[in-house]
């Protein structure tokens, strides 16, 4: 029989199957940030184990409340910092070289067809775009990742979603992935790996693939992954030429994690691009979706562009070719965070902030920020949020606050209107 | 091992989540130690006085889908630092069970049929548990009622409970 991808990574990582369909895998990464890193630190320090498996494959950043915005979270900054500085841990990407994990680590080339990558971070299913293994985990898990460099699973089962066809013009990655979490259902993919495939994801960008994968743990996903090709190769290429000859030869070593003709799945889901709209999510749960067009004229009091779902690059040039020459809505507000310094700088030569300013937009630096509704544009009770974020939680951007989840396209075209609007890009 | 005995509090509700267990607020905490004062603080459950209840419990007893909701860690270390190392229901959630026996702690399940039966012998009373892991028994007694209970856990899960959780286990075999 044969196998998925998630399968052949497990297999090829396994270090003990102490009982049942228990497996314990060999992980290539651990990624920490400063919130749910801290308490494994303080744990290890208290038994007396302080160390860390590997400090070249622990991978550390302040993203979550950055700078930080009071006391307690400047102390979560500190344990993370100084745990780095302690076991040299090289790759900790403090304040001012810091963004949103998800966004910085495979921008950093740390991410890696065929990896297994653990991270405190529900949204650590983002990597799966590179052909990985990446899945989130809870603190105990985390603290035996750094210690011992391995993890515990049930041996993985996967849904593949084929979304074959063309996407029509103004429909992205993001409505792609609301229109699957609207059919698969929140708990719909619990447990299980999402495999992602199709005419559609083999033409979409790293960066559109990154936000399709993100998003799986909203259908319950352990994981989403898409099989790695020369895209993956192109992205990855300045990290790894020293490594390969060719672009070819690469791409032949990264092919060994891609499912076979007869793997077998849980499930399989068939999507046909074409008959995609623009989606935003209409209630407290991300699979609450509709088409844009079933929701327009409903009013926002902020626009959100940004987080590991929606603040790379191409996001931001979508966006900004929305915005060019427009103004917002004198009915809300707006504030767009680039993921990375990286991206920021990108922006910059652009002229894509300046585009995002003139518009009457708010530039912060690189955070999780509004997100999580920590900081960085908190809803007040009762305000809506027209967002390009991953989750619509009651009170997720703050308490009382309603989210609703889009595209950057829409969110753009949304600040400009005062109301929830299909971008002009889409024709449909 | 950690300490499986003592008085059970009884919360008579399924789906507590766990917010409930321990708010959002409180996830700035750097320590298990912080949460202490907060657990269970936003649960309003008829008969349940936060303040007088959790303060002599070791064990919690509850219904179906027990700890659902956010994957944070910091509900079983909220149950853990009130010396409560042992909850049972009639189901959990998928990432709090793992939370529990990664933490050496225990979330068992047990028929529906039997929980109702706990429920309606000693629920109100003054009742403690034994637990008698070698073999699988937990003893519930109330003044001179006493009543003997079967249960179960994956070889796995055992393992977890006598390393003392995920981290001790890890650090022996791996
Ligand atoms: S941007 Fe939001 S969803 Fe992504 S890691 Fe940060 S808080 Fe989590």
């Amino acid at each position: 029989m044969g196998k998925t991808i998630a399968e052949k990574i497990f297999d090829s990582h396994r270090v003990d199957n102490p009982f049942g369909d228990i497996h314990v895998i060999r992980l290539d990464a651990v990624f920490c940030h400063e919130i749910t890193t801290p308490v494994a630190i303080n744990d290890l320090v208290s038994r007396g184990m302080d160390r860390v498996f590997d400090p070249k494959k622990i991978k550390a950043v302040i993203d979550h409340v950055t700078p930080a915005k009071d006391s307690k979270t400047a102390l979560q900054g500190k344990i993370l910092r100084d745990w780095a500085r302690r076991h040299d841990i090289i790759d900790f990407f403090d304040i001012g070289k810091n963004g949103v994990c998800h966004a910085i680590f495979p921008e950093k080339g740390f991410v890696r067809p065929g990896y297994t990558i653990i991270m405190g971070d529900s949204h650590t299913c983002t990597h799966g775009a590179f052909g990985a293994f990446a899945a989130g985990v809870g603190t105990t898990d985390l603290e035996v990742g750094i210690l011992k460099g391995v993890c515990a699973f049930h041996y993985p089962k996967s849904i593949k979603v084929v979304v074959d066809g063309e996407l029509p013009k103004g429909v992205f990655a993001k409505d792609v992935i609301l229109a699957i979490i609207g059919r698969l259902g929140v708990n719909g993919a619990t447990n299980k790996v999402i495999e992602f495939e199709g005419s559609v994801v083999d033409s979409m960008s790293m960066e559109a693939r990154m936000t399709l994968c993100n998003m799986a743990i909203e259908a319950g996903g352990t994981c989403g992954i898409c099989a790695p090709d020369m895209t993956t190769v192109d992205y990855l290429w300045d990290f790894i030429k020293d490594d390969y000859k060719d672009k070819d030869s690469a791409l032949a070593d990264f092919r060994t994690y891609t499912a076979d003709a007869d793997a077998e799945y849980d499930q399989v889901i068939r999507m046909n691009a074409a008959e995609l709209s623009p989606m935003v999510t209409f209630g407290y749960k991300p699979d609450q979706v509709k088409p844009v067009k079933d929701m327009e004229g409903t009013a926002v009091h902020q626009v959100y562009i940004g987080s590991c779902t929606n603040g790379r690059l191409e996001d931001l040039r979508i966006a900004a070719e929305i915005l060019k020459g427009k103004t917002i809505s004198p009915e809300l507000r707006a504030i767009v965070s680039p993921a990375t310094p990286d991206i920021f700088k990108k922006a910059l030569d652009e002229g894509i902030i300046k585009i995002f300013m003139d518009a009457g937009f708010c530039v912060t630096n690189p955070t999780c920020g509004a997100c999580l509704g920590m900081s960085n544009g908190v809803l007040a009770e009762g305000e809506v949020c027209a967002s390009t974020t991953n989750r619509n939680f009651n009170g997720r951007m703050g308490k009382g606050g309603m989210v609703h989840l889009m595209s950057p396209a829409t969110a753009a075209e949304t600040a400009v209107a005062g109301v929830i609007k299909n971008s002009s890009m889409y024709k449909g | 091992m950690k300490q499986f005995n003592g008085k059970v509090l009884f919360l008579d509700r399924s789906d507590i989540n766990t917010d409930e267990i321990i708010p959002a607020r409180y996830l700035t905490e750097i320590s298990k130690e912080a949460l202490k004062p907060y657990l269970l603080e936003d649960l309003e459950l008829q008969g349940f006085d936060v303040k007088k209840d959790i303060e002599p419990a070791q064990v919690v007893i509850s219904r179906a889908n027990f700890g659902c909701g956010s994957s944070r860690e910091h509900a079983p270390w909220a149950f853990e630092v009130n010396d409560i190392n042992l909850v049972i229901g009639e189901s959990f959630a998928r990432i709090f069970k793992q939370n529990m026996f990664n933490c050496g702690m225990m979330a068992v399940e047990l028929a529906p049929e039997t929980i109702d039966e706990i429920f309606s012998t000693f629920k109100g009373k003054e009742t403690t548990l034994e637990t008698d892991l070698a073999s699988g028994t937990f003893t519930l007694s109330s003044g001179s009622v006493k009543k003997e209970i079967p249960f179960s856990i994956s070889g796995f899960d055992r393992a977890l409970v006598e390393a003392e959780g995920w981290v001790g286990y890890a650090d022996k075999h791996y």
